[in-house]
């Protein structure tokens, strides 16, 4: 139905381009001799519609910026978020001011001072004044903004605080891998030609630190702490994004990078506050890496603190070497009594002992 | 080469002696041709395919993005494969169209149509020069061209699909196959193509500057020079800049896909395997990029911005305001886009302290920006406003780049980049401030020097019809975008429907396309306009616009070597409109003070002394 809409559409153009075109020149024929002025008919009409113009765009602008308000609003969720949100409604109200002005002057001049035969227009090649007004103001208004930018920039691009919850997030064509320090505090490293199917982000268990690191299929965080989020890229570049946070930064491959903020809302918080039952903050792809860009979604979950402690204590049982013990041969001679006791491996053995016992009778 | 120049020469003296010229044969007139109005035109036409094609791609995947249930099986005959057995477009060829858009738009139409047409065109005729300093390499540019182009064409029917990494084609993905079909074969012929292109545009560029410093008339200084001029010269400047840096970052890209080198590779996993490469850095290729990239935009925008200076002043009937103005602010975009290009960059990982003084800089290159639009609405006060088409697409392009310009205020501090970076509010930024704006100066450009390039004139009612669909059309499909932007949908995505959080908007997008699809539509008026008038249209009186420039005291038909007998001397500026005290509301720039004694002001008096008046005719 649409194909068929959209074909009579096209035929429709074409055929009242043609019409109008046959008109005009034919009206043209017949008005040459009247119209003696260099100035093409109709002149007045463009002045016109610049008119009108002007005031459609500036009411549909006002009526729709104010009337969707909450729809392209979203509610935020991070601590910096509320200081760059404040920043971005006074550039939104210095840019509007600017946009309107200059528009209406742009657009009333070309009414107001529209070609009469009587007129001369004002021989005005320069004014040196005038060009040191719109030099300096517009200077000052910017250094202004850019001053209040760069503080706040300098706060979140600053070191992450020391009480921080490290998280590592690495983006993988096409999904996203979370990986918590677990009891001892602290991520082992990794090295990409350790990466594996299963061992998808390449740890490396020559560290001990990285014994007890647990890889959750969701991002989980405390609220009200701050997230320090150590980022990195595992085939293409990818962007670890979120709008509700304003959080924004690019996972490289070769080139670990890092994000830290504060989330101050909690996912149950969040529901209620926007109404919907369903809402979960999703971790979004947003630097072009192949065909399934578009579906890279991660969860995000906002725990309250003492949410987050029962769900990291419950979790740090679940660390990769113990779910997956074949990797224990990795794990250099010296280290792997401690290895077992930092993944909790004995305690498998003895369950799986007593589970082969149990089924045995 | 020498030798042809010795050729135009004695052509040149022919003519002087006598008025018969022997004739130039078929392949000599307009294919290999060395005059620089018939290349302009070879750039005009072509830029005018590729606009064809660059935005046919844009509404195949606008029909994607606004009506993401459609069936597309009406395009199998066309897309074949890339139209799935469900009758979907293919997610991975929808990058591949965004990708090519963008190249195709910025480089082939931009860059090439707009520079490529407008400075071969104008500047030997605004300068007063027979042709340019080289007339072999400026027809070496026009086919270097052409070839990229026939390169960049081929790609889209190969079997893997063209380039697909974005027009910006970051490695790694576009240096490994594995990542995305695209960066096989199409991504080998994209890094060609741009090879050839960037040899065009350097031959080009060397070209204008040559002739613009060398071949000025007797009486052109550089303070009496159009502004078109001006913007053509520092538009060249810049890409003979910044073209370079782009080909090195293709070649060490070409490198590292064909022979193993780690510039922009390192500590990879894709498809199975750890690559060998290491050491490489990703974000080394962005520094090389952007640094053509920035400088690019303002190649694109500056040529325009000239157009439009000059297209107000004649239609106001007025002096453009602060000339000098004008030109120091162009001087100093043009120094400052060198020092920019990491604003696209906050959110890649480099040093925040680079963002911070990134930051600084990008702001600052808004102040000569803002002057500029502050000027073209001085420049229309207490005029007398004549709506050619070429005026109202100049109007339209102040409007653009003022509601484009200040959405670069928001993305140019870094901070409120972390959230609005690749979201569609930088994509309704620069098409706005960039793209529509210098389309809106290809086009005024086009409307207004037709009568020269063709000798007759373009029909005014389609012509204003055009321009309020386009205009309309334009805001239509880009202002929504904006909103889109804020509420944080990402660029570059094929459908919005994994993410809860973009739920919304299927109507504003559904909106944006049908917009989009008028506003592709309506420039079928404009090639009918364009393609009849060159047959069709009414002879061109002499000076339609009633013009200063140079221009507009040739011939209507002007041969290869522009002036029948002497080139013209120039005496004055170019914006002598409505002078008080003159006969008429202009003045061209042939006219000497000496003869205008009822209008010149104190200081014109003086210099009438100095005028060699020798071949001047005295005017009426």
């Amino acid at each position: 139905m649409l194909n068929l809409i959209i074909v009579i559409a096209v035929v429709l153009i074409i055929a009242v381009i043609f019409t109008a075109y046959r008109v005009t020149t034919l009206v043209d024929v017949v008005k040459k001799d009247k119209n003696k002025s260099h100035v093409p008919s109709g002149n007045s009409l463009q002045g016109a519609l610049m008119i009108v113009f002007l005031i459609a765009g500036i009411a549909g602008f006002f009526y729709f910026s104010m009337k969707e308000y909450d729809t392209y609003n979203l509610p935020i969720a991070s601590e910096h978020a509320v200081v760059t949100e404040n920043l971005f409604w006074i550039t939104m109200a210095v840019t509007v001011f600017v946009f309107i002005v200059t528009q209406i002057f742009l657009f009333g001049f070309g009414w107001k001072y529209r070609y009469k035969e009587s007129n001369t227009a004002h021989y005005y090649p320069h004014n040196n004044k005038l060009e040191m007004i719109w030099t300096i103001v517009p200077a000052i208004v910017l250094a202004w903004l850019i001053i209040s930018g760069l503080k706040q920039w300098n706060v979140v691009t600053g070191p992450a605080p020391e009480n921080s919850e490290v998280i590592e997030v690495m983006g993988y064509q096409y999904a996203w891998a979370f990986r918590y320090p677990g009891k001892d505090g602290e991520l082992g490293s990794y090295d990409f030609r350790k990466i594996d199917a299963i061992n998808s982000m390449g740890i490396d268990l020559t560290d001990q630190k990285g014994h007890d690191d647990f890889m959750p299929a969701q991002l989980v965080l405390p609220k009200g702490k701050p997230v320090h989020l150590k980022i990195r890229g595992r085939d293409v570049i990818h962007s670890v994004y979120n709008p509700h946070f304003r959080l924004q930064m690019n996972a490289v491959p070769g080139m670990p990078t890092r994000f830290w903020f504060t989330p101050t809302l909690s996912t149950a918080e969040m529901r209620e506050k926007t109404g919907n039952p369903d809402f979960n903050y999703e971790l979004v792809c947003n630097k072009i890496c192949g065909k399934s860009h578009y579906g890279m979604k991660g969860i995000i979950v906002v725990l309250e603190q003492d949410e987050y402690d029962s769900w990291y204590k419950e979790n740090q049982e679940n660390s990769f070497l113990k779910l997956n013990p074949g990797y224990i041969s990795q794990v250099p001679e010296d280290l792997k009594e401690a290895a077992k006791i930092a993944a909790g491996i004995e305690n498998i053995e003895k369950e799986q002992k007593v589970t082969t016992a149990a089924s045995s009778f | 080469m020498s030798v042809t120049d010795i050729q135009l020469q004695e052509d040149l003296a022919h003519d002087d002696h006598h008025e018969d010229h022997h004739e130039q044969g078929f392949v000599s007139k307009y294919i290999f041709s060395t005059d620089h109005k018939t290349i302009a035109k070879q750039f005009l036409i072509t830029g005018i395919f590729w606009a064809l094609i660059g935005g046919g791609l844009s509404i195949i995947f606008r029909l994607q993005l606004g009506f993401p249930e459609m069936d597309l099986e009406w395009l199998r005959p066309m897309l074949g494969q890339w139209i799935t057995t469900e009758g979907k477009l293919d997610a991975e060829f929808y990058l591949a169209l965004v990708t090519m858009h963008g190249t195709i738009m910025v480089f082939f139409v931009l860059t090439a149509g707009l520079s490529g047409t407008f400075s071969n065109f104008l500047i030997p005729l605004q300068i007063g020069a027979r042709d340019m300093a080289s007339g072999f390499m400026n027809m070496l540019s026009y086919w270097f061209f052409f070839a990229s182009s026939v390169v960049m064409f081929v790609s889209f029917f190969i079997e893997t699909g063209p380039a697909g990494g974005g027009w910006t084609v970051y490695p790694p993905l576009s240096a490994l196959p594995q990542a995305i079909q695209g960066s096989g074969l199409g991504m080998t012929l994209w890094l060609v193509s741009m090879a050839l292109f960037i040899a065009s545009s350097l031959l080009g560029g060397i070209n204008y500057i040559t002739t613009i410093i060398n071949m000025r008339t007797h009486g052109m200084s550089f303070s009496r020079l159009p502004l078109t001029i001006w913007a053509f010269f520092i538009t060249a400047i810049l890409g003979l800049l910044s073209f370079p840096v782009l080909l090195s970052a293709a070649l060490l890209l070409i490198f590292d896909r064909s022979f193993g080198t780690s510039f922009y590779l390192s500590e990879i996993y894709i498809a199975g395997e750890a690559l060998p490469n290491v050491g490489g850095s990703p974000i080394l290729y962005q520094h090389l990029f952007w640094f053509l990239g920035h400088p690019e935009v303002y190649i694109v925008i500056l040529p325009a911005l000239g157009i439009t200076s000059e297209i107000i002043a004649t239609n106001s009937r007025k002096p453009i305001f602060g000339y000098k103005a004008m030109i120091g602010s162009m001087l100093g975009i043009g120094f400052l886009s060198f020092i920019v290009w990491a604003h696209h960059m906050f959110v890649t990982g480099m040093n925040p302290f680079l963002g911070s003084v990134f930051t600084i800089l990008t702001l600052v290159i808004a102040v000569p920006s803002a002057i500029k639009a502050f000027n073209y609405i001085t420049t229309l006060w207490k005029g007398n406003i004549v709506f050619t088409p070429a005026m109202l697409f100049s109007i339209g392009l102040v409007s653009f780049f003022i509601s484009g310009g200040l959405t670069g205020i928001f993305l140019g501090n870094s901070v409120l980049d972390i959230n609005l970076h690749d979201t569609y509010f930088v994509v309704a930024h620069f098409h706005l401030v960039m793209g529509s704006a210098s389309f809106f100066g290809l086009l005024a450009g086009v409307y207004h020097w037709f009568p020269k390039m063709f000798g007759r004139m373009m029909n005014d009612k389609l012509g204003k019809l055009h321009f309020w669909l386009s205009f309309v059309g334009i805001y239509l499909v880009f202002f929504p975008l904006h909103y889109i932007g804020i509420a944080g949908f990402p660029r570059r995505y094929y459908s919005f429907t994994s993410f809860e959080t973009f739920n919304i908007y299927g109507d504003l997008n559904a909106l944006v396309s049908i917009a989009a699809i008028l506003t592709f539509a309506a420039q079928f008026i404009f090639l009918f306009n364009f393609f009849y008038s060159i047959y069709r249209g009414k002879l061109a009186p002499a000076n339609p616009w009633k013009s200063n420039t140079l221009e507009w005291t040739t011939p209507r038909f002007p041969e290869h070597g522009n002036w029948i007998g002497a080139i013209p001397k120039v005496f004055r500026w170019p914006y002598d409109y409505s002078k008080p005290g003159a006969k008429d509301d202009f003045i061209p720039q042939t006219v000497p003070y000496s003869h205008t004694p009822e209008s010149n002001l104190e200081h014109e008096n003086e210099l009438t002394k100095e005028e060699d008046l020798t071949g001047v005719e005295k005017a009426n």
